[in-house]
């Protein structure tokens, strides 16, 4: 048997190089994708970011630093989008561990169900779940008038607030967090917990010291997935926002679309670029750094 | 015999009396669970059913004040030549999208398998990358990209390429062909290699193996990869925005565009629509999906088992 096996997958003469020919086939047009519309796109954005704008719009090739330095006096896009993206972060983690735990421990049969449920609202248009916040939010249906009424403040109109934008983000990005927690959290071995309650460990200690650190990759991916996002996040800032919440995303729509300044849009893409590289590579570093950590499938 | 059985059974008579107290904190945490689980559950489809309330209304004024049942706003969309017209781009754009992303992705998973460990690494870097940097910025690189090269044609040429249909299927691709990948190579991770292996020991040729064998078994992450690359383009608006040209603005777009300018009760017939055509093709996915697997004797089907399992 063993004899045959490694026969019958001989292959015949030219087989190798008809082999190669496949591999090569298969895998050209993601090639060339990938170098041509993500690579290549790259590096010409880190070549403008030092070019200066062309009279009509644009960019004219030079070799200059004003587009940084420009981006560096007017910082404030850039440290609202961390201080929103980190509180983004946060809720995502506030509002999806406890659901990742249920759907992992407690939901029993209707588990699929469930994650079924979470996974739907995640599929359909972000777009549209964004726009349908308006509604809730504006003036007219009911969550403003019923907290305005409730604090004796008339109508309260929450759209074109930081909260609402907050909202947004955490409405949106919410299942790319709660994923990677429940494919970490489903794989944990029970009997690990039973273990600690068994060995005497409290309620506290158990999840400190048990659930946490099974979690931790989940978590640890869940929250870069929501966080780079976040960073150049458009539509809620745009929409909830009304253009009050002023982020890198609105910053670039600017720079690109109306004034048409590319260099000086290019020099703070880059700054997006750059910590979207060192949170990945805290990331890379973060998984190969553990025995028992394993890294979580991002979908 | 019995010996083992006592000191088993000691810890489950002691633990009720040990942790009184404990317990009804415990199920204090239960009900916890359940209550924040089931919020939000709330949280996450109240939006979308106010949406599609609202489309419902039947108002000329304010669309958020409700004045009864009415399918006006349908009609009033459906008869909107700018609404067709979105609409129609909108296929013209996913569809197309679809079906390049769903074969270059099954193409590299598969041929991923056939290469180096330096190689895959390279490759699985960069399919990482295009998943995980702001949309924002392939949006604008991907712009910068096409005025750059279409400028560079038109001094080669003399005739200079335009926006439209091409550049927003191009840049669609990127992203849904990594998608793409990422789901069939996840199959094919946890696909049983010995089926395989078992028909190159019987003499099949690679292509009836893979015919027989593989393609049937990665067909559900195929299918969920192709309907999902089809909402994602279907629904984008961002990249959309930067290399759209005129006339090829899509349904999302045309959202966006009313929205700033206020909200009308056409807008949510529209986005009930949209929201019932990425609704109808999971629906048509999940179907397939739970067919295909009970016909190969699986126990997990549909697209949450695809996109979750790994």
């Amino acid at each position: 048997m063993a004899a045959i096996a490694p026969g019958a997958r001989t292959e015949p003469a030219g087989g190798r190089l008809r082999s190669s020919l496949l591999t090569t086939v298969l895998l050209l047009p993601a090639a060339i994708w990938y170098v041509v519309l993500l690579v290549l796109p790259l590096l010409i954005v880190v070549v403008f970011s030092f070019g200066t704008r062309a009279k009509n719009g644009g960019y004219a090739p030079a070799f200059v630093l004003d587009n940084y330095a420009r981006a560096l006096s007017k910082p404030e896009p850039f440290i609202d989008s961390l201080w929103m993206s980190a509180a983004g972060t946060i809720g995502c983690l506030l509002v999806g561990l406890p659901i990742a735990y249920f759907l992992a421990t407690r939901a029993g049969r209707r588990k699929s169900l469930l994650i079924l449920l979470l996974v739907v609202p995640f599929w359909t248009s972000f777009l549209i779940r964004t726009y349908a916040w308006i509604l809730i939010l504006g003036p007219g249906v009911g969550v403003g008038t019923i907290i305005g009424s409730f604090f004796g403040q008339g109508r309260v109109d929450l759209l074109g607030t930081p909260f609402a934008v907050l909202i947004g983000l955490v409405y949106g990005y919410l299942p790319l967090m709660v994923f990677p927690l429940y494919v970490t959290l489903e794989r944990m071995d029970r009997t690990l917990v039973e273990a600690s309650k068994d060995l005497g460990a409290g309620r506290w200690a158990t999840f400190r010291q048990v659930t946490l650190p099974v979690a931790l990759p989940g978590l640890v991916t869940g929250s870069i997935l929501v966080f780079i996002p976040m960073m150049g996040e458009y539509v809620i800032p745009q929409l909830l926002g009304l253009g009050r919440t002023y982020l890198m995303g609105n910053a670039l729509v600017t720079d690109f679309l109306d004034a048409r300044n590319w260099p000086n849009g290019s020099a703070r893409a880059v700054f997006l670029i750059v910590i979207m590289l060192v949170t990945i590579t805290l990331y890379l570093w973060f998984v190969n750094r553990g025995r028992r950590t394993r890294e979580v499938s991002v979908l | 015999m019995t010996a083992p059985a006592v000191p088993a059974a000691v810890p489950r008579v002691m633990r009720p009396s040990v942790r009184g107290r404990g317990d009804r904190f415990a199920s204090l945490v239960e009900v916890w669970f359940r209550a924040h689980s089931a919020l939000v559950y709330v949280f996450l489809y109240a939006p979308i059913f106010v949406v599609v309330l609202f489309a419902f209304n039947d108002t000329t004024g304010v669309a958020t004040r409700w004045k009864g049942f009415s399918l006006r706003w349908f009609d009033v969309a459906l008869n909107d030549p700018v609404v067709l017209k979105s609409l129609t781009n909108s296929f013209i754009v996913a569809v197309p999208n679809a079906i390049l992303a769903t074969l270059f992705g099954t193409m590299a998973a598969l041929g991923l398998q056939r290469v180096g460990k330096r190689l895959r690494l390279a490759f699985d870097g960069l399919t990482y990358m295009s998943v995980i940097v702001p949309e924002i910025v392939i949006a604008l690189s991907t712009l910068v990209l096409f005025a750059t090269g279409f400028d560079a044609i038109e001094s080669l040429t003399g005739e200079k390429p335009k926006f439209g249909y091409t550049t927003i299927i191009a840049a669609h691709v990127l992203f849904n062909t990594s998608l793409v990948l990422l789901l069939v190579r996840a199959r094919l991770s946890g696909m049983d290699r010995t089926l395989v292996e078992a028909s190159a020991d019987l003499f099949a040729t690679p292509w009836r193996t893979f015919r027989q064998i593989t393609f049937p078994q990665l067909l559900p992450a195929i299918v969920a990869g192709f309907l999902l690359s089809f909402t994602f383009s279907f629904d984008d608006y961002v990249i959309t925005t930067f290399v759209s040209g005129p006339g090829s603005s899509t349904l999302p777009l045309f959202i966006f565009g009313q929205v700033k300018r206020g909200v009308t009760p056409e807008t949510n017939a529209v986005a009930t629509m949209i929201l019932g055509i990425t609704l109808l093709t999971l629906i048509i996915g999940q179907v397939l999906l739970t067919w295909q697997s009970r016909r190969a004797g699986q126990k997990k089907g549909g697209i949450a088992a695809v996109v979750i399992e790994r």
